[in-house]
């Protein structure tokens, strides 16, 4: 039982943060607050495939004569690219935003929508 | 003890997600977003993921939360309230509905006896290519000639050369993303649609200015 | 925030250092924690620091958009580029080993080029991001006085 929680626990947090951030997209209006939900649920991704790569006792993948035993370097590599990745795709969605507050005067989604069915 | 850590961790994390969901101030939310993301690259640093964890502090806790301020200082600072009070109460307790439907499947999910428990050697993430990148590595450094052939940090051998495709595409992504702020925001058309500071009323139709959407967005 | 004292100089007094750092990270990357990808990012954030004290206009004149925007594209012809030459050169595309006179020293090499040119792109893109929004007022403004070509580019 202990065994199981102690393998487990890190997915079931990464779980319930991912959880959170979808829950933030879904019911939140703000456009701003559903782009921080989507960091949130994107970085709980990236918690995740850090945890994969994870290996007990081992140390960071950084050679040093005298340890044998690094951590998986495949989901650090995708991670780092990723994460600059995503700070590209929020600047891009905060620009989208800034451009609606311009057209409809408000960021809430629930307003834009009643301005374009008032069309 | 870095049980004890990760989870005192992972728990300031699930509640600074909480208090973004709850906060109306966008002000408040950016900046535990910025909190949010110190946190998670403490964990990388427990994680092993150095590199990573470097990235999403400059990244994450840096740039991101800048950009955030600028944005909100060209939308709005607050959140507003729900109009339709049925409406929003039915969003929020259908989403909290599937969110944790969706939740516990997942965490069924990883109770199967298959799933590899976290740090385990073993586990099919650990076969194939990482070990030979890490055997590769260790054989070059290992040849102990102190010139500059060999380079010890594996995650910048992986990430250059050998997955140096995968890398030139996420560049590629990077300078798309430029460009398109660039179109957006660099000094293309302006079109007003009458909002609600000059009324309510959306009558629509009077639209102040020419509806050519930007032909010179270019900037 | 040019009128607080110990802002402006301390800005001021930071900004060489950041950008110093952001240099040891970008070629220290093959033996520590670094790389391309946070150097750009923190080379970026001496420029934007300098912007939130010293104002955008001030800001520009130090990083003109013309320069940081044509960064986007060289960072990513630089690395591009650099396949090319090991095709040139008798090998594979995005394959070092052919780039000196043996297959560690090409691998360095082709690792340290490909690097500057990710953090020459991270570093222009987040420039020329933060310009465009803390500039954006600014656009809007300029739009108004002039008053009726809205969709008349004088920015260009």
């Amino acid at each position: 039982m202990w065994e199981t929680f102690l393998g487990l626990y890190n997915y079931w947090i990464v779980i319930l943060l991912m959880m959170a951030g979808f829950y933030i997209v879904m019911s939140r209006h703000n456009l701003v607050k559903k782009l921080i939900g989507l960091n949130i649920f994107q970085s709980a991704v990236f918690l995740f495939y850090i945890s994969v790569g994870k290996v007990k006792g081992a140390t960071a993948p950084i050679v040093e004569p005298g340890i044998s035993s690094y951590s998986n370097p495949l989901p650090h590599v995708l991670i780092l690219t990723a994460i600059v990745v995503g700070v590209a795709t929020v600047s891009l969605g905060l620009a989208l935003v800034v451009r609606l507050k311009e057209a409809y005067g408000t960021i809430e989604e629930d307003e834009i929508n009643e301005m374009d069915a008032a069309d | 003890m870095i049980t004890v850590t990760n989870l005192a961790l992972l728990a300031f994390m699930a509640i600074t997600a909480w208090a973004i969901a709850r906060t109306r101030n966008l002000f408040v939310a950016t900046m535990l977003a910025g909190i949010y993301s110190l946190l998670t690259a403490t964990v990388f640093v427990l994680l092993d993921a150095v590199d990573v964890a470097f990235t999403e502090a400059a990244v994450g806790a840096g740039i991101t939360t800048v950009l955030f301020l600028g944005a909100l200082l060209l939308t709005d600072r607050q959140a507003k309230p729900h109009k339709n009070r049925l409406g929003h109460r039915l969003g929020t307790y259908g989403s909290m509905l599937l969110v944790a439907l969706l939740g516990a499947a997942l965490v069924y999910t990883t109770l199967d006896p298959l799933m590899p428990h976290f740090g385990d050697p073993g586990a099919p993430a650990q076969g194939r290519l990482a070990p030979e990148f890490l055997a590769d590595s260790v054989r070059q450094v290992g040849r102990e000639k102190p010139t500059a052939t060999h380079i010890p940090n594996v995650v910048t051998t992986t990430l250059a050369s050998y997955r140096g495709f995968d890398t030139l595409g996420e560049v590629v992504v990077i300078f798309t993303a430029g460009v398109g702020v660039l179109m957006l925001l660099g000094g293309g058309a302006v079109r007003r649609r009458p909002g609600p500071r000059k009324g309510k009323e959306t009558t629509g139709g009077e639209s102040t200015s020419g509806e050519s959407k930007s032909g010179g967005a270019g900037a | 925030m040019i009128e607080h004292v110990v802002l402006r100089v301390i800005a001021k007094l930071l900004a060489p250092f950041i950008v110093l750092f952001a240099l040891y990270v970008q070629f220290h990357g093959d033996f520590g924690p670094g790389g391309g990808f946070q150097a750009g990012v923190i080379f970026a954030s001496a420029f934007i620091l300098f912007a939130l004290i010293y104002g955008v206009e001030n800001a520009r004149q130090i990083a003109p958009p013309a320069v940081a925007q044509a960064g986007i594209g060289l960072g990513v012809l630089l690395y591009a580029g650099t396949g090319v030459a090991g095709m040139l050169l008798g090998g594979r595309y995005l394959d070092y080993s052919v780039l000196a006179h043996d297959a560690g020293h090409g691998q360095h090499y082709g690792i340290l080029i490909i690097e500057f040119g990710v953090g020459v792109t991270v570093a222009a893109v987040m420039i020329t991001v933060f310009f465009t929004f803390a500039g954006r007022r600014g656009v809007l403004e300029a739009r108004e006085d002039t008053g009726v070509p809205h969709d008349g580019d004088d920015e260009r």
